[in-house]
């Protein structure tokens, strides 16, 4: 493994969003900070900025109205990058799933890689659900390179 | 001039070690504080190298000319320094280097950038006469602006300029962008104007700027060496307390307005360097 690949699992910066919940999750998230689970140890820090982010956190049901915005903060994340949704609202609409205004799921929006279930789910499974997340960015990445090694071979 | 070259190639490899290290220990310490565990040491280059391994996200043409220019600037100035000349130029060079920084942050349209590059101006107003002051006790101490003539003193300079050496603890504050001074930037996992002048640089170019810091970071705590540079393993025990002075002024304090830094830099930190240059003027 080179160093920049061991660097991405030992980095990632978290960005937050929250599609509109009832913040029950984003408690649970920023519970993550507190010195009781303290996720600097494994280098994760919550940034304000998706410009500098690896990993998207996303809370609560996405609607028609904020749909747009949590694209566009998807696409400002530099490459690469994994999405966590976090909590039953962002993994099915949750209970608010039949509302006329809810899309069923972040999915319907932009690529998941980890469900984090729950309503709302532990500290420890959203840092679980975070690890996992890096674990397939990384996957993803090596997809990637073995793919252009081999498209170079072909020509 | 092999040996001068050879200590260029050394200083270049390792100053942003140690600077590196210096900012690990800090998130460390920062950590304990706060009664979490923190990092492990060697974070800040995992994050170096990991934002080098990313997407260049450029918003326009020039950031990217700005970012280096304001790392070879800095390097310039670190190198300079090591060099042991001539101490005017070096602070005039970094501030070059820092004045790169702010018009990359005013070059895009982002507000928070465009504030974040306006509070760097209003640090920058605030500690460039500090810094100037510094190098004016320097000379009238020892009638000469080189580094090499510091060295040669046979008494420590602090006790001739222990007022100026207070001012510059003060302004150590602002160029570590440490709090009650970090309204341009911030540090860590603070926020504040979401990340101020660094919102619009993402990857590599975010690396290159922390690696830029991280030289700042050894250059001015070098400044604080020359205080004791009679003996240099002193001088560089002075430099870790204050740097850990810091830390703890960092994680006591508030974050304070822009108005407020230039009220107290201007009148208490300029008054300090005249009154201590007043009796060094014979």
């Amino acid at each position: 493994m080179g160093i920049i690949e061991k660097s991405r699992i030992k980095s990632p910066w978290v960005v937050h969003f929250d599609c509109g919940g009832c913040n029950a999750c984003d408690i649970e998230i920023l519970a993550c900070l507190t010195p009781v689970y303290d996720v600097e140890r494994f280098g994760i820090i919550n940034v304000g900025n998706p410009k500098h982010a690896d990993v998207l956190v996303v809370s609560g049901a996405v609607n028609n109205r904020n749909k747009r915005v949590l694209k566009n903060i998807y696409d400002q994340i530099p490459h690469p990058k994994a999405v966590v949704a976090v909590g039953a609202c962002a993994a099915t609409g949750g209970i608010f799933s039949d509302c006329y205004n809810v899309l069923k799921g972040v999915e319907h929006v932009i690529p998941v890689d980890v469900y984090v279930p729950g309503c709302s789910p532990k500290p420890e499974a959203i840092i679980d659900g975070i690890v996992k997340a890096l674990e397939k960015m990384d996957e993803r990445q090596k997809e990637k390179k073995q793919k252009s090694v081999r498209s170079r071979e072909n020509d | 001039m092999l040996s001068a070259l050879l200590t260029i190639i050394v200083t270049i490899i390792v100053v942003p070690a140690i600077g590196g290290l210096l900012v690990g220990a800090d998130r460390i310490i920062t950590a304990r504080m706060q009664g979490r565990i923190g990092p492990p040491l060697i974070q800040p280059f995992y994050d170096l190298f990991k934002l080098l391994g990313k997407e260049n996200i450029v918003v326009n043409r020039v950031q990217m000319f700005y970012v280096l220019s304001n790392l070879a600037l800095m390097i310039t100035s670190v190198v300079l320094f090591v060099l042991k000349q001539d101490l005017l130029m070096i602070i005039f060079i970094m501030a070059f280097g820092s004045m790169a920084l702010i018009l990359g942050g005013l070059s895009v349209q982002s507000p928070y950038s465009r504030i974040g590059s306006h509070r760097e101006l209003l640090q920058m107003m605030a500690y460039e006469p500090i810094l100037v002051f510094m190098v004016v006790g320097i000379y009238l101490r020892t009638k000469s602006f080189n580094v090499q003539s510091v060295l040669n003193l046979k008494e420590p300079l602090l006790g001739y300029m222990p007022l100026i050496f207070i001012a510059i603890l003060l302004i150590l504050t602002i160029k570590l962008r440490k709090s009650p001074f970090d309204f341009s930037t911030s540090h860590h996992g603070h926020q504040e104007l979401v990340k101020g002048l660094l919102t619009e640089y993402a990857g590599p170019q975010l690396a290159l700027i922390e690696l830029a810091h991280w030289y700042e970071l050894v250059l001015v705590l070098g400044f604080i060496v020359l205080f004791w540079a009679t003996n240099i393993y002193i001088g560089i025990a002075i430099a870790l307390g204050s740097m850990i002075l810091e830390i703890i002024i960092d994680n006591i304090t508030a974050r304070m307005t822009w108005k407020w830094m230039i009220g107290v830099v201007w009148t208490i930190g300029i008054g300090l360097c005249l009154i201590n240059i007043a009796f060094l003027y014979k």
